[in-house]
């Protein structure tokens, strides 16, 4: 066997972790930027509930929670591994991804807010059609971040049985004796599955700038 | 409830045998980090050009693939060409390797906020330029780094956790077993979780108290931007 | 006799022990040009942004036509569509082109169809000027620029009434003219408007009343003749005699 069938056999794992990472990442968002309105927008009580939801959160091994979520939901509902253990990942990043949300809320000045108040606009709509679209682009760095981080930990799901990228390297490493090779060939494939992300956050931030002179 | 206060009565001494491991992954793992860190942001920022690749691409190549992957390409992968180690040794490199490139980011970052001024500046007194690096941009970019590189030994903290997928026997990995036993994974896992999340409360603790003890007045990278 | 727009009775704004001023009683009219003048932290700019409901007083009433809006229940932003707000720093929307900054109301407060309300903003940009700079972003505008797109902003509600937030304040010299100009021509169109600034050249000129306020209260107001020519305080002399100067003396440095 060559590196181009181990390639081929490992990268057909590809599907899985990026399965896993669009469920996760979008999950992670949405949870992540609910969360991040009710911190910001909320008033004093959420803002405490948030704030120890993202201490906690960002303070457990996300292994470990993964773990603790992925048992918890497989003991509630009868789901796959594979959604399990996604969602699971979702719930992981959204602490993360909140902190990245309220950051890009909080650096649109509270000014816009007013001026868009003194427009007429409703609290509601001014949140809705002025500081979130300046904060989306605001956080799109952070969350390139985020997403690469995400695809590499989608390799921890290997640890609840999802036939992932780095699964299918640990199966032909074992049949073939050749582990070397196998995990290098994962070590290729998450590297082009980060770098071409990272690469295509970059071209969307560039095309949503707002045009400026210097 | 009762039964879960229990398990820390009944798992306490593995518990406890297992965070230190995992403490000490976490020592070993940062100190080969910043030794490997400095000298990459070194060669990042100072090294002639072929070298600056080479440093670019360690840390690019480390950043973007999974921890979990070097891991396994150290401890299953590597001994196919003779180099075998233990767990843990293997544990240590992965992570220690791993931080380094993290480490030779913010090590970059505050040695680029230092400039080229203070290179200027020591090179006009007659120092070298190794003598200006290491009498000069040093002291101040380390010290400067402090506040972003402090979450670097938490996130090593963290990342420590997946170690026993190579059956070190680090904390989670006294919390596999103890699941076993139990069968109560929720619980035990839960369980696991409070311990690692009093060492991060610790460190982070210890971390802010060192910060605040190197303090120079005047000096952070809000005020030099 | 005249219509008043706004009425302002024993007006009381505090934060904590600070007090930012007391029973302020203040009446426009309808097409007047008030400017307010006085020191800076002596409240003008928390006075507009009381009357904007931007900020809450503590006592007092304020009337717009025949509306108390500072009574419990005034739907707020009702209130804020029939009076326009120019800002200091001029607050455009960063994300938006100036078009955009001028149609956001209409079509989300007012509810206009897309065309209507392109048609209206491009009509507002015109009236300042603007209408070749429609699809630049304020990124892309001189300050200048962005505070005539700030004023399009506000008039495009078709307000009551105008208040300007030391509108030039921000500007280099050389871009404040452009900004007081539009506003001259507001005045004669026979806009209602209350103007906090320290331009003493646009309150002479301009201004219908000027009202001299320091430490919290109304020292004094009167015409832009009784004012300059004969204050009944000495403080209001003394104040208009040093702005004078020191404006004078800030516009020779500039050119």
């Amino acid at each position: 066997m060559d590196f181009g069938q181990f390639l081929s056999y490992i990268g057909s794992g590809t599907v899985l972790t990026v399965g896993v990472t669009l469920i996760a990442l979008p999950a992670g968002l949405l949870i992540g930027t609910i969360l991040a309105l009710l911190y910001v927008y909320g008033g004093k009580v959420a803002a405490r509930a948030m704030n120890l939801y993202s201490t906690v959160f960002r303070g457990i091994p996300p292994v470990v929670l993964l773990f603790i979520l992925f048992f918890a939901v497989s003991k509630g509902i009868n789901l796959s591994a594979f959604w399990a253990g996604s969602l699971s990942l979702g719930v992981v990043s959204s602490a993360y991804q909140m902190e990245i949300v309220r950051g890009a809320l909080l650096s649109v000045s509270g000014d816009q807010l007013m001026a868009a108040r003194a427009v007429g606009l409703s609290r509601l709509q001014a949140i809705r059609y002025v500081v979130l679209p300046q904060a989306v682009r605001l956080a799109i760095p952070p969350w390139s971040n985020e997403a690469a981080i995400v695809i590499k930990d989608s390799s921890l799901v290997y640890a609840l049985g999802v036939p992932e990228i780095l699964r299918r390297a640990q199966l032909i490493g074992a049949s073939s004796q050749r582990y070397l090779l196998a995990y290098l060939s994962a070590a290729v494939i998450y590297f082009v599955l980060v770098y071409a992300t990272t690469r295509l956050l970059n071209l969307l931030e560039q095309k949503l700038s707002i045009p400026s002179n210097p | 409830m009762l039964t879960w206060l229990g398990y820390f009565e009944r798992f306490g001494q593995n518990f406890l045998r297992g965070a230190g491991v995992t403490l000490e992954l976490t020592a070993v793992g940062l100190v080969i980090g910043f030794v490997l860190g400095l000298l990459l942001a070194l060669a990042r920022c100072f090294g002639p050009k072929w070298l600056q690749r080479a440093a670019g691409a360690y840390i690019a190549i480390f950043r973007g693939t999974p921890l979990l992957v070097q891991l396994f390409i150290i401890y299953y992968g590597l001994p196919e060409l003779g180099i075998a180690f233990s767990q843990n040794v293997a544990a240590y490199l992965a992570l220690g390797l791993n931080s380094a490139a993290y480490q030779a980011e913010y090590l970059r970052g505050s040695i680029n906020a230092i400039g080229s001024a203070q290179m200027q500046a020591g090179r006009s007194i007659g120092l070298s330029k190794w003598q200006t690096i290491g009498y000069v941009i040093l002291p101040q970019a380390l010290r400067l780094a402090l506040p972003s590189w402090s979450n670097e030994p938490i996130s090593l903290l963290k990342t420590t956790a997946i170690v026993f997928l190579i059956a070190v026997q680090d904390l989670m990995a006294e919390g596999k077993r103890a699941a076993t036993t139990t069968f109560d994974f929720v619980g035990i896992y839960l369980a696991v979780a409070v311990v690692y999340l009093v060492m991060v409360f610790a460190l982070d603790a210890l971390l802010k108290f060192l910060e605040r003890k190197t303090k120079i007045p005047g000096m952070d990278i809000e005020t030099r931007r | 006799m005249p219509k008043p727009i706004l009425t302002i009775k024993n007006l009381t704004k505090t934060y904590g022990q600070n007090v930012i001023f007391q029973h302020l009683d203040l009446t426009v009219n309808e097409g007047d040009t008030i400017v307010i003048i006085g020191p800076s932290g002596t409240g003008k700019s928390t006075l507009l942004r009381c009357i904007n409901l931007l900020t809450r007083p503590n006592e007092g009433q304020i009337w717009l036509d025949d509306l108390e809006i500072t009574a419990k229940g005034t739907d707020e932003d009702q209130v804020r569509q029939h009076i326009g707000m120019v800002f200091q720093n001029f607050l455009l929307f960063n994300h938006l082109t100036a078009l955009g900054n001028v149609k956001l109301g209409l079509t989300k407060v007012k509810h206009m169809s897309d065309e209507a309300a392109t048609e209206k903003a491009m009509r507002e940009l015109s009236r300042v000027g603007l209408a070749d700079r429609a699809d630049h972003y304020p990124g892309q505008l001189s300050g200048g620029q962005q505070q005539r797109v700030g004023i399009a902003r506000a008039l495009a509600m078709d307000p009551r009434v105008m208040l300007f937030d030391e509108p030039t304040s921000a500007l280099d010299p050389e871009l404040i003219g452009e900004v007081l100009e539009v506003m001259r021509q507001l005045a004669l169109d026979g806009m209602t408007m209350m103007v906090v600034t320290h331009e003493m050249g646009f309150a002479r000129e301009v201004a219908d009343r000027i009202v001299f306020m320091e430490k919290g209260f109304i020292v004094e107001e009167g015409s832009p003749d009784e004012m300059f020519n004969h204050p009944k305080f000495d403080r209001t002399r003394e104040f208009l005699w040093k702005i004078t100067e020191l404006y004078g003396k800030k516009e020779k440095d500039a050119e």
